[in-house]
């Protein structure tokens, strides 16, 4: 009976100061750069099999803003943004501990639905992966799937919207009906882009989205980004320092497993409050 | 000139190459023709293999055929029932007409031997067909028997002593006679694929065998097909990784390995002891050649399955898929043509599977093709088996006849694996 008052008890404190730190953050960002928070983690821990891959992460992601996570290889930023959608679900031995909460309600509460999650959540990979199937469909397979619009004019008009959106619908509108792996490598990732944005999504991740693509293409998935954060919140991953301060507000670096600092782009950058930022940012490690 | 100061002073120039550069070329070269020496041996088994069954099936691609004159009186049959009909009597008596002075019990016996007993049947459908012949006289073209039939192919050769020979000189010179006449011809032998099995060689064809195979293969596919797919998806995409889906996975190896004859006693002991099947049935060839045809299918969708790239299906999860649209949307239709070569691959094996079928008594010889899946019957592979086994010489150019035919079958269906391979295969970056 002790006992379990104990573990109740401290339970509750330990519940206590997360919830006091969340807040703090909350107003001190919202204060800072007027956004509300949109994503807030606390104390995210990641483990595959017996190895842990992230430590007790806990960060405030703003609404309509683009985030950078930042760090060496390894480092764990691709295996947080994964967590954001529950995109670790799917690898066997991989198990996720502390909260993720999108506009308040923690998505790995037994009563969320994964497949509704990664509708709010949509996601961009690393190396374009259109479906082998026409443009239109890629685009339209998430809205039908979703049940937001059947065939028809309807579908049109999202297939439409959502090209637009990612700046790829004067590209592509006279070929509608060929394969989307036969589009340019920039092309495809902005129809990827595309198609997670076809499902009305709240927020984007983007694990490396420019990392397969040459100069020219980067700097239109980077325009696009830009564009796109009036509307949506962006989580980027990048390994080019360069990329993360042109298109972030917000930078968090990730070092061994472990959040180590995030601020403002700009700040971060310029005044790192952290040694190993420093030395990760002025190219001595990573 | 530097060459030359090189060589003086004993020392090599670099691209010159040493003993040792030298072996090893030799080596790369004596490993290539040992590659090519291998191949050339496989073909020229090959070759003699294909070869030898092709000059044996020669003489089974035509049917020696006589024509005879034969006369329907009025009263040997009833119109009304004409199947009653005392055909081989008429036959008989038209035969006797050619051959006048033949009369001693022994010599018309030795002289029905050259006709097949076929005849009366062929005389009995074409009257059967028409009643109108009754009482007419009319031309009717049926096989000779075997002997006449290995006569007329020379396949028996007259030179040799009359006790030494299946045939006798007399029934040498009623054959010779009716050559004379023009009464013999040698068409193509369509009865060899369309006739039912029989006990006489001239008569004898692979319909029944070409329809219980046809039934037989059926059964494998719906049962195999679809459950071969649901096992492989479910252990490849759904399955936990644990002990046990290990232990399913390496005993699915494992009974591909199994030899055929143990399903055979399997079908024997479950399917028909135990369930009571017809015995003979195609319906339980095609239940064991499923179970033989399983591991195959399953092990081919998972390989293509695993072929599919994690980018196709992370892209599906993605945008709100669920795993089974992932798999149905995505990932199956990704990996349908690897599935279907499997497939034909497993259904091409089990085409030429024996052991199994004899088990369960598809070696019956049954002269009627049979008329749905429950019916006895046999397949390809025993029919040749039975073939194989019969002592009358016609059997033995049949028997090949029926592995050309059967080695045509698993041609095809390889050559559709293939075209489907080639037409289907989808490149994704």
């Amino acid at each position: 009976m002790t006992t379990l008052d104990t573990t109740e008890a401290s339970g509750m404190i330990m519940n206590k100061t997360a919830e006091e730190a969340g807040a703090l953050a909350k107003a001190v960002s919202t204060a800072k750069a007027g956004h509300e928070t949109k994503i807030a983690a606390s104390k995210v821990s990641v483990f595959y099999g017996d190895k842990q891959a992230l430590f007790d992460v806990s960060i405030d992601i703003p609404a309509r803003q683009v985030m950078a996570f930042i760090g060496p290889s390894g480092c764990g930023k691709s295996t947080f943004l994964r967590c954001i959608n529950r995109m670790n679900d799917t690898i066997d031995n991989c198990s996720v501990k502390g909260t993720i909460e999108i506009d308040g309600a923690n998505i790995y509460d037994p009563k969320i639905d994964p497949v509704l999650l990664r509708a709010r959540v949509g996601m961009v990979f690393q190396k374009p992966n259109p479906f082998p199937k026409s443009i239109y469909d890629n685009i339209a397979y998430g809205p039908r799937i979703h049940g937001v619009a059947k065939a028809g004019s309807a579908m049109d008009e999202i297939v439409e919207r959502s090209l637009q959106r990612a700046a790829l619908w004067n590209e592509v509108k006279d070929r509608l009906d060929q394969p989307g792996t036969g589009l340019s490598g920039g092309q495809q990732q902005r129809l990827c882009i595309a198609r997670a944005i076809a499902v009305n999504p709240d927020i984007i991740l983007m694990d490396e989205p420019c990392s397969a693509l040459d100069p020219i293409a980067t700097a239109k998935v980077e325009e696009l980004i830009d564009e796109l954060r009036a509307q949506y919140t962006i989580v980027i991953v990048t390994h080019s320092m360069q990329q993360a301060a042109r298109v972030s507000q917000k930078a968090a670096f990730f070092h061994l497993g472990n959040l180590i600092e995030v601020d403002e782009t700009d700040k971060m950058f310029t005044n790192p409050s952290d040694q190993r930022t420093q030395d990760y940012i002025t190219g001595r490690f990573g | 000139m530097s060459d030359t100061a090189a060589q003086g002073t004993g020392r090599r120039a670099w691209y010159e190459p040493d003993a040792k550069l030298k072996r090893r070329h030799a080596a790369d070269r004596r490993l290539r023709a040992y590659g090519v020496a291998a191949i050339l041996f496989a073909l020229a088994m090959l070759m003699t293999l294909v070869g030898t069954i092709l000059v044996t099936a020669a003489p089974a691609v035509t049917q020696t055929m006589v024509t005879l004159e034969v006369e329907v009186p009025e009263g040997a049959v009833n119109p009304s029932d004409p199947r009653g009909g005392s055909y081989q009597k008429i036959l008989n008596e038209s035969v006797a007409r050619l051959f006048p002075e033949v009369d001693t019990p022994r010599e018309l016996r030795e002289l029905r031997q050259l006709f097949s007993n076929g005849g009366q049947y062929a005389l009995r459908d074409k009257v059967v067909a028409d009643t109108s012949l009754i009482g007419r006289t009319f031309d009717i073209t049926f096989p000779l028997s075997d002997i006449g039939d290995q006569l007329h192919k020379g396949v028996i050769g007259r030179d040799l002593p009359s006790d030494q020979r299946r045939v006798s000189d007399e029934q040498i010179g009623w054959y010779d006679r009716l050559v004379e006449q023009g009464r013999i011809s040698a068409p193509l032998n369509w009865g060899l694929i369309f006739n039912a099995d029989s006990r006489f060689p001239e008569l004898a064809g692979l319909w029944g065998a070409l329809v219980g195979s046809f039934y037989a293969l059926l059964i494998c596919f719906l049962v195999s097909f679809p459950v071969g797919i649901a096992a492989a998806v479910y252990l490849e995409e759904f399955a936990p990784k644990n002990r046990f889906t290990d232990l399913i996975e390496v005993n699915i190896n494992n009974l591909a390995a199994v030899p055929s004859i143990v399903f055979g006693l399997l079908g024997l002991a479950v399917f028909l002891n135990f369930f009571g099947m017809p015995r003979s049935a195609p319906i339980v060839g095609g239940l064991v050649l499923s179970l033989m045809t399983l591991p195959t299918i399953i092990i081919a969708t998972r390989a293509a399955l695993k072929a599919v790239p994690p980018s196709i299906r992370e892209a599906a999860i993605g945008v709100g898929a669920s795993r089974m649209q992932t798999v149905g949307h995505h990932v199956l239709p990704l990996a349908m043509p690897g599935i279907l070569t499997g497939t034909i691959i497993g259904l091409a094996q089990a085409l030429g599977e024996t052991a199994p079928l004899l088990l369960i008594g598809m070696n019956a010889f049954i002269t009627a093709a049979p008329d749905s899946m429950f019916n006895p019957s046999t397949a390809l592979p025993t029919q040749i088996y039975i073939w194989a086994d019969s002592p009358e010489r016609g059997f033995t150019s049949r028997t090949s006849a029926a592995i050309i035919v059967l080695l045509g079958f698993l041609v095809c269906m390889n050559a559709i694996a293939i075209y489907m391979r080639k037409r289907f295969e989808r490149r994704w970056s």
